[in-house]
């Protein structure tokens, strides 16, 4: 079976190429078939591959693919080897799982958009991309897969670009991302420097004993490293661009935004962990990162009217999560918590686009209420993957997982993150409930009418990652222990304590959501009427106005020095270089008459002239 | 007497430089035909009389050195000028039909 591994990559890779050259010739259905199929293909490829590694596991778990060497430079030979272990199988399982849930529920959701066949074409290309990423055994066919998940991520959130404002959220997610892309790629060259080799696991095996004196060294690609993360993560710093590219159509947010491509840095720290254990700073660092964003995203999540943007910053905070898990040693969590997270956080997107749709493409959640029994299925999903985001205990995939980090954190003695990742759970369980009880409960405050959504692709998506996202997907244990350093562990009496404690936290941040949220909201409105109150809640609105501060650090700076060097000295060395090929250009192109005469005595005289050179010399 | 040596006799009356010379002369009047007649069927005769010029500097260095080369090349311009009429003489009817005119400098549309 795992002789099959490349058609992984290779049935979407088809796929895009039919699609795109294809294009608007093909009908729907025709597209979706297509489009749908081929990830279909993947998962199925992916679900022997995962049949196979249960019952007959490779040796040493890991099964590599040699499929050719890319190019050879003296000592530099990248080849392109597909390398199938614990932590690539579980990425693969999900990209291509839940990936292929989401192509099944778009092709429901894009009906009758002009744009279908595109739409499948850039979704195929980046199942494509990202299952190059988790494959890869080389940085710099992780690099190639980390660049191409960038660009389907670009053109998906574009994808509707008669709007202009759509086309700038995709700009500024390329170029945000791009800024840790940057940090990453110089963190690549100076691990080849070093070690002369891109290769994982030989990096991962010369790395201690080349480092074990350069502490600094190995602390700044560390660091580059985490900046790429960082970027693809929308982590502080480089956050920003994840809430605006909820522009893109709702099954893309459900599957770049927050199931797949986002968690791509948890897996580029994870892969390369032996960089980051041999830098305790750099490790703290992302610990750190992760604590931040996860309570600045959960507070702003708290008062987001969007429908998508209370999922983006809730995303944003989850993510948090894993990096804070990362950061606390606790590595098999952070994955495990990645893998539920991408179950509840896909069922709630879709979720949502089947609201947005219901409603007439409303997304303000004032705008909505008492979808309750209009939109049942809906309903349920949310209530389901809601629960599962906010971790309620024993019931739902999120509370195990989160369990996890929390333990790991605690027995890793992080007390730091530890609290900060108990008071986010509570901040969590807070905002996924008023966001419930503001769009399905109460009176319904819309003027169009709504219509649910009916169909195969519509219901079994929803279905199925509701099943994921109860307590049977807290049960799928990813076999990643393997691939990643062991987590410590902790007495029974403190796992149960710990239980214990989220679960009542959980419960807590539900009860109090029901007390501000549910039915008039009154305490809240008066809260509003308060100036202090009112101000602290606009600066939650606008995520602690990190926009604001970029607009003022680099944008206006950078506009303003583009605006000054317009006509410098080098701009006009450069344009004067078109003079003399302008003068030239109109010169011969008087010679173009029209009259055969002309050609024929100018070939004429040109080949008495040659010939004259030729004899005379 | 073998083929070969009556051509090489039949050389010996007509040196090389008198078939050159000619050739020469021929292409020359072809040339001057193209450049200054605005009658395209007079730009065909004066494109055929210049390759038949060719044909003749090949024909008769091709006897000089006593190589079949040369008559091969004739061949070659042969149908080479029959494929050429058959060409022009099909633009000469579009170039009637579009202009009513044999006029080329009617068909300058180029500008540069």
């Amino acid at each position: 079976m795992f002789d099959l591994l490349f058609l992984v990559f290779l049935a979407p890779m088809i796929g895009f190429l039919l699609l795109s050259f294809g294009r608007d010739k093909w009908s729907e259905n025709t597209a979706a078939v297509i489009g749908v199929g081929s990830v279909g293909i993947s998962a199925l490829v992916t679900a022997l591959c995962v049949f196979q590694f249960m019952t007959n596991p490779p040796e040493g778990g890991v099964y590599t693919q040699h499929l050719w060497t890319w190019m050879t430079v003296g000592s530099f030979k990248p080849e392109l080897q597909l390398r199938l272990d614990g932590l690539s199988l579980t990425m693969i399982s999900v990209i291509c799982g839940v990936g292929f849930l989401i192509h099944l529920f778009a092709s429901w959701y894009m009906r009758e958009d002009k744009g279908y066949g595109r739409f499948f074409s850039y979704m195929n290309l980046f199942v494509m991309s990202m299952v190059f990423l988790v494959l890869g055994d080389n940085l710099l066919f992780l690099y190639l897969g980390w660049e191409g998940v960038g660009l389907a991520s670009y053109l998906l959130i574009g994808f509707w670009y008669t709007d202009p404002a759509n086309g700038t959220a995709a700009r500024k997610a390329f170029i945000v991302t791009r800024v840790g892309d940057t940090f990453m790629a110089i963190g690549l060259f100076m691990l080849f420097r070093d070690l002369g080799t891109l290769d994982i696991q030989q990096i991962l095996a010369a790395a201690p004993a080349y480092y074990a004196d350069k502490p600094d060294t190995i602390t700044i690609i560390a660091l580059l490293m985490l900046g790429g993360a960082v970027g693809k993560s929308a982590q502080l710093p480089l956050q920003t661009w994840l809430p605006d590219a909820m522009a893109g159509p709702t099954p893309v947010s459900a599957l770049i935004h927050a199931a797949t491509m986002v968690t791509a840095g948890v897996y580029l720290i994870a892969r390369t962990h032996t960089l980051f254990e041999l830098s305790p700073f750099a490790l703290q660092m992302v610990g750190l990162t992760g604590a931040v964003t996860l309570l600045i995203a959960g507070f702003t999540a708290m008062v987001q009217t969007d429908i998508k943007r209370v999922l983006a910053y809730s995303t944003m905070s989850q993510i948090g999560y894993m990096f804070l898990a990362l950061g606390a040693g606790a590595w098999s969590a952070a994955i495990f918590h990645l893998m539920t997270h991408a179950f509840f956080k896909a069922l709630l997107f879709l979720a949502s686009g089947a609201v947005i749709l219901g409603c007439h493409h409303e997304q303000n959640i004032f705008h909505m209420g008492g979808l309750r029994k209009k939109l049942p299925l809906a309903f349920w999903s949310f209530v389901i993957g809601g629960s599962a985001l906010a971790a309620l205990p024993y019931v739902t995939a999120g509370f195990y997982s989160k369990d996890e980090i929390l333990i790991g954190a605690w027995a890793g003695g992080h007390q730091g993150l530890f609290f900060a990742a108990l008071f986010g759970a509570f901040l969590t369980s807070i905002y996924t409930s008023r966001l419930i009880f503001i769009t399905f409960f109460g009176k319904y405050h819309g003027h169009a009418k709504v219509h649910a959504g009916h169909g195969l692709a519509y219901n079994i998506p929803l279905m199925v990652l509701i099943l994921l996202s109860t307590a049977i997907g807290g049960f799928i244990h990813p076999p990643v222990e393997a691939v990643l350093p062991a987590t410590h562990h902790a007495e029974h009496s403190v796992h149960n304590n710990i239980a214990m404690a989220s679960g009542a936290v959980a419960l807590l941040g539900v009860a109090i959501g029901y007390a501000l949220f549910f039915g008039e909201r009154r305490f809240v409105t008066r809260l509003g009427k308060n100036p202090t109150a009112s101000l602290i809640a606009r600066f939650w609105f606008s995520a602690f106005g990190f926009d604001w501060l970029y607009d003022q650090l680099f944008v206006k700076p950078f506009k303003f020095f583009v605006h000054i060097t317009r006509n410098d000295i080098f701009d006009i060395a450069v344009m004067s270089v078109t003079i003399p090929l302008t003068a030239l250009n109109g010169l011969f192109s008087r010679t173009q008459t029209g009259q055969i005469r002309w050609y024929a005595a100018s070939m004429a005289g040109g080949a008495v002239l040659i010939i004259a050179l030729v004899v005379l010399s | 007497m073998t083929t070969t040596e009556i051509a090489t006799t039949a050389v010996a009356t007509v040196p090389l430089e008198h078939a050159l010379i000619l050739s020469g002369i021929l292409f020359s009047l072809g040339l001057l035909g193209i450049l200054v007649r605005r009658n395209i069927l007079f730009v065909l005769m004066s494109i055929e009389v210049m390759m038949n010029a060719a044909a003749v500097a090949f024909v008769a260095s091709g006897s000089r050195w006593g190589q079949a080369d040369g008559q091969v090349m004739f061949i070659l311009i042969l149908t080479l000028a029959a494929a050429e009429a058959s060409v022009g003489l099909a633009l000469v009817l579009q170039l009637y039909r579009r202009f009513q005119t044999l006029d080329t400098d009617a068909a300058s549309e180029m500008k540069g």
